[in-house]
């Protein structure tokens, strides 16, 4: 029975959860877990809708709103999330009327806002901000209320996404013929972009703006060849969110790196991984054409 | 009350500053079977998007069922080209055919069980009823393109619309297709964009020349004109396209007036 206890103190679990009951280790948990539901949920629309470079573009140009809260004396949540609303709606307009253009905008945007927010940050007198923890996330010093708030994004996308869930799915899948059985393509590409420059800057806390590509991308990535309907990517991207944000945890806890990158490290593990081709068993190859009558 | 299922009024409609449509004018009676064909940029793709309502006109009208394209959307049918999806997304043949039957008045449940039955009838119909799990990119091209049959069937609609639907069948599988095409022409207008006019050249009833402007041909006819505004063929260049005929061709179409 020692030894059992000596081997599992030697992996860092029993410290892991000893460390849960200081109140900062259970809100970067808490922040993690809801970071993992808001981008399993958002990652899948982000993935399937091949928006990937325009959330990178949202991630760094909300850094000028960074910049902009403190330079203007506003919480950090109205100037960061007003600027990522303005550059995710200023994006998405583009990509509809000027699609050759679009990405280079984006590009634009990403670096002009990214420069806007460190000349801010420089002209703000006294204390100088730390940008790492924009830049890499400060999961450990999450305050309280935006938990809260975190939570209540979180809840909200959800029920935004599956009130217009099918819709979603059309949109995704086959836009044109969406909109031709009426549904409302446009109205609902702003939707997403909006949820999505509301979520990026949730989710920049927990892994900071240079990472948040990662957590949207990579369990998506994994989920989609397995899943068989988005509602089951969704669930599987916010699973495999939760155990790579879990695992990162415990392996910045256990041997003092920052949270950010172990977590995304983890991620990237498992995207590796999941490129090992595997074949579900009892499937046969695709059937000929004059099959099937 | 006109028996027509399209009708097009001196349509005008420029892209980019450039004039794809020209005053076109035409009507596609119920019943038809019309192919329309043209050369790469002369906007028979276009045209069926402005058909479809996917497309705002400049000027001119278009009306199918004697009202906008949106209105009647519940009875059309359209089957778009295979090219464009992503063949890794997660969804089954039957959730494509369900989103035939998205209407935008219903917001939950999206669909009843009703409109499940509607599109596993559709399904069987296509003969891919046992296959309405698999994941859409787990299919062959030509199964994934009777799904989107299925999807464009769900609704029964009166008028099928379909953009170059033989893209990327090998050839006995597009002469199986056109008979299909022409079954179900017994119960709606088909209105096809196409090039490839020798395949459906036995099967359709009429043709659509669309090169900026229509002429509307009643009876499906070839003539050389007709065949050299899609392959330019003149004594200096090689002719891509040979024809082989039992016997004189017979069906020979009268020239455009204006040109």
């Amino acid at each position: 029975m020692a030894c059992r206890t000596g081997y599992w103190r030697n992996t860092g679990i029993i410290e892991m959860l000893e460390a849960l009951q200081f109140e900062f280790m259970r809100n970067a948990m808490a922040a993690g877990l809801l970071a993992s539901l808001i981008c399993g949920i958002m990652g899948t629309l982000v993935v399937v809708n091949r928006i990937v470079f325009l959330s990178g573009g949202i991630a760094h140009a909300a850094y000028g709103g960074i910049g902009l809260a403190f330079f203007c004396r506003l919480p950090y949540m109205v100037g960061t999330i007003g600027f990522s609303l303005t550059a995710g709606m200023i994006m998405a307009a583009v990509s509809i009327k000027a699609r050759h253009r679009a990405d280079t905008i984006i590009g634009v945007l990403w670096a002009v806002g990214m420069a806007i927010g460190i000349i801010l940050v420089d002209l703000t007198p006294g204390y100088n901000v730390d940008l790492m923890s924009y830049l890499f996330g400060s999961i450990l010093t999450v305050p309280g209320e935006d938990l809260r708030l975190m939570l209540a994004i979180g809840l909200v996308i959800l029920g935004a996404v599956a009130y217009f869930y099918s819709d979603f799915l059309a949109m995704s899948y086959d836009e044109e013929f969406a909109q031709i059985r009426g549904v409302p393509v446009r109205a609902l590409y702003f939707l997403l972009i909006g949820m999505l420059s509301v979520a990026i800057v949730m989710i920049i806390q927990v892994v900071g703006l240079i990472l948040v590509i990662a957590l949207l991308t990579i369990p998506p990535f994994i989920a989609e060849r397995y899943t068989r309907s988005l509602f089951q990517m969704m669930v599987w991207s916010c699973l495999l969110n939760a155990v790579f944000v879990i695992t990162g945890l415990w392996l910045s806890y256990a041997y003092n790196v920052t949270s950010g990158a172990a977590i995304i490290l983890v991620a990237g593990v498992g995207f590796f991984i999941s490129l090992i081709p595997f074949k579900p068993a009892g499937r046969p190859a695709s059937d000929s054409q004059s099959s099937g009558r | 009350m006109s028996a027509n299922v399209v009708e097009v009024l001196n349509l005008w409609f420029a892209f980019n500053g450039q004039t794809v449509l020209e005053d076109a004018t035409f009507d596609i009676p119920a019943g038809d079977f019309v192919a329309m064909i043209g050369p790469n940029g002369g906007g028979k793709t276009t045209l069926m998007k402005l058909m479809l309502g996917l497309l705002k006109p400049d000027r001119g009208t278009v009306k199918v069922f004697g009202e906008s394209p949106s209105a009647v959307s519940h009875r059309i049918g359209y089957v778009p080209q295979d090219v464009h999806f992503n063949k890794r997304f997660p969804i089954s043949a039957l959730d494509v055919v369900l989103m035939g039957m998205l209407t935008p008045q219903r917001r939950w449940p999206r669909y009843s069980r009703a409109d499940r039955v509607a599109a596993h009838e559709a399904l069987d119909r296509m003969g891919m009823g046992p296959y309405c799990d698999r994941k859409i990119g787990e299919l062959s091209g030509g199964q994934r393109q009777r799904v989107l049959i299925a999807r464009a069937l769900v609704t029964q609609p009166e008028v099928l619309f379909l953009d170059e639907p033989t893209a990327s069948i090998d050839t006995a599988g597009q002469s199986e297709f056109y008979r299909l095409l022409k079954m179900l022409n017994e119960e709606m207008t088909i209105v096809v964009v196409s090039h490839d006019i020798l395949t459906i050249s036995t099967y359709v009833k009429s043709v659509a020349c669309v090169n900026k402007r229509i002429h509307y041909h009643n009876e499906a006819e070839l003539t050389g004109e007709m065949l050299e505004t899609m392959y330019a063929c003149s004594v200096e260049k090689v002719c891509p396209v040979e024809l082989v005929a039992h016997g004189v061709p017979h069906r020979v179409l009268a020239e455009h007036g204006d040109h």
